[in-house]
């Protein structure tokens, strides 16, 4: 039924879908041109609305996590506004792909894209909120970036897939999403603080908090390739 | 399908009185009959409504989780599993709200306010959430096929992140705040009364859910059954004006 039953083909299907996803976004610049300046100024507006630089140091690690996942919700959104536009992703379910491969290339390519965006979160919260990084620190802060991305890509491609397609899904999307990534605020929160050794936190204690990142990004990838079919399967 | 207007039977009619009957008792027990608590005084009362709300919505939980594996599964790709399962998540979110508001209403007397950023407070707001989002995707649109797929789908989803959260939320909590408040009032040593009023509540609470789910889902299903049935008409109406034409 499905053409990639190898497991070489499967991952040259994840990867082209993934490629085509990068290139969609490359082509538009939406990632650079909208969401990028939006995550920004999220970032003012924080400070604006904190008023203090004592407390944005402190409260730096979250408003970083806080900055992405409000991204993430644009970001999801326009990763299956492209799909549902014009059936590309019944088309591509004709087509003979295995929904679990539609599955990991997108979310692999929200991984790339989130990335991107965190590197930028995390560059411009060092400069604006004034806070200093250890090198042991800079390699904590990229795995954490790495864990939470994994987590959060694959929860987006799956609730983002539940809500393709349907009328109303803009305001639907948050509702369902951001319940689902407490864990990784929580975590990858944690995990940073730890990082920019905030508050007198030390960087060994974010390690706990990245692994568990990991769980949640092992059990939404695991469960989000079998969830996902049902779903988009219409 | 039921044909009729009404979603009462002889049996529901029965529960419904047994239920108002029962949480009459409870009424009457927990506040007139039972003592005051030693240490909270009257405000224990509140635990009769409070504690049986929220583990009838629990239960409401996991029974809208059994139906939507079954729907799932495909043995009995049935809607009526979809519109039970929908029914008791309707209530169960009914019941997790009450269960909220009572326990914020006893915390602003017994902790001095409405809400501490315990484990399990926290958890349980997310539990509400949750199911508020899966009755917003039930009301999407699209077939009664799609509903139900999406929902079950989700009704199971729930049923993996909810304890991902608690977990992660006690991870919070623990490392961040000693020994909570919330565990004073958990200690307490419950007298024969007191007890027999909890389960009492439980038990009508239990009634009350059982006889609204039955309402619900037949409700539900008359919704089904209108949306069926109109298009058909329109399409009758529709055809009779060109036939006229």
């Amino acid at each position: 039924m499905s053409i990639n039953a190898s497991p070489h083909s499967r991952w040259k299907v994840i990867r082209s879908i993934a490629r085509k996803d990068v290139l969609v976004e490359w082509n538009s610049r939406v990632l650079t041109n909208q969401v990028a300046p939006f995550a920004l100024v999220v970032m003012i507006m924080f400070a604006f609305a904190l008023d203090n630089e004592g407390i944005l140091q402190r409260v730096a690690p979250g408003l970083v996590w806080l900055a992405t996942l409000f991204s993430m919700l644009i970001v999801v959104q326009r990763s299956f506004s492209v799909e549902t536009a014009d059936g590309a992703l019944d088309a591509l379910r004709v087509a003979g792909v295995s929904p679990s491969g539609i599955f990991y290339g997108k979310s692999l390519a929200l991984m790339v894209q989130l990335f991107i965006l965190q590197v930028l979160l995390m560059s411009v919260a060092l400069v604006l909120y004034n806070v200093e990084i250890s090198v042991m620190g800079v390699v904590e802060a990229i795995v954490t970036m790495v864990a939470a991305t994994c987590g959060l890509a694959f929860v987006g491609t799956l609730y983002g897939g539940l809500a393709a397609g349907a009328r109303g899904r803009e305001t639907l999307l948050p509702l369902l999403l951001l319940p689902v990534v407490a864990p990784v605020l929580i975590g990858a929160t944690r995990a940073t603080e730890a990082a920019f050794e905030t508050a007198g936190t030390d960087v060994s204690e974010g390690w706990p908090w990245i692994g568990l990142l990991g769980v949640f990004a092992v059990v939404f990838g695991a469960v989000g390739s079998v969830a996902f079919g049902p779903l988009i399967d219409e | 399908m039921t044909h009729t207007a009404s979603t009462g039977t002889v049996a529901t009619r029965r529960l419904g009185l047994l239920s108002i009957a029962l949480l009459a008792l409870t009424v009457i027990l927990g506040l007139f009959v039972s003592d005051e608590d030693v240490i909270q005084g009257s405000t224990v009362r509140i635990m009769y409504v409070h504690v049986p709300t929220i583990w009838v919505a629990y239960m409401a939980f996991a029974f809208t989780a059994v139906c939507s594996a079954i729907y799932l599964s495909g043995k009995n790709r049935s809607l009526a599993w979809d519109r039970v399962g929908g029914a008791s998540a309707e209530i169960g979110v009914l019941f997790v709200a009450i269960s909220l508001v009572t326990g914020s209403l006893w915390g602003r007397i017994t902790w001095g306010t409405y809400w501490v950023w315990d484990a399990r407070l926290t958890s349980t707001a997310f539990l509400f959430i949750t199911y508020v989002g899966y009755l917003a995707v039930r009301r999407l649109g699209g077939t009664q096929r799609q509903r139900a797929k999406r929902s079950a789908v989700l009704a199971l989803l729930a049923v993996l992140e909810i304890p991902l959260v608690h977990f992660s939320v006690r991870l919070w909590r623990s490392l961040h705040q000693e020994a909570s408040v919330a565990n004073r009032g958990t200690d307490v040593e419950l007298d024969g009364l007191m007890l027999f009023t909890l389960f009492l509540g439980l038990v009508a609470f239990t009634v009350l859910y059982v006889w609204m789910m039955l309402h619900r889902q037949r409700g539900i299903a008359l919704e089904d059954a209108l949306a069926d049935k109109g298009l058909d008409v329109a399409i009758e109406q529709r055809r009779a004006e060109s036939v006229v034409n």
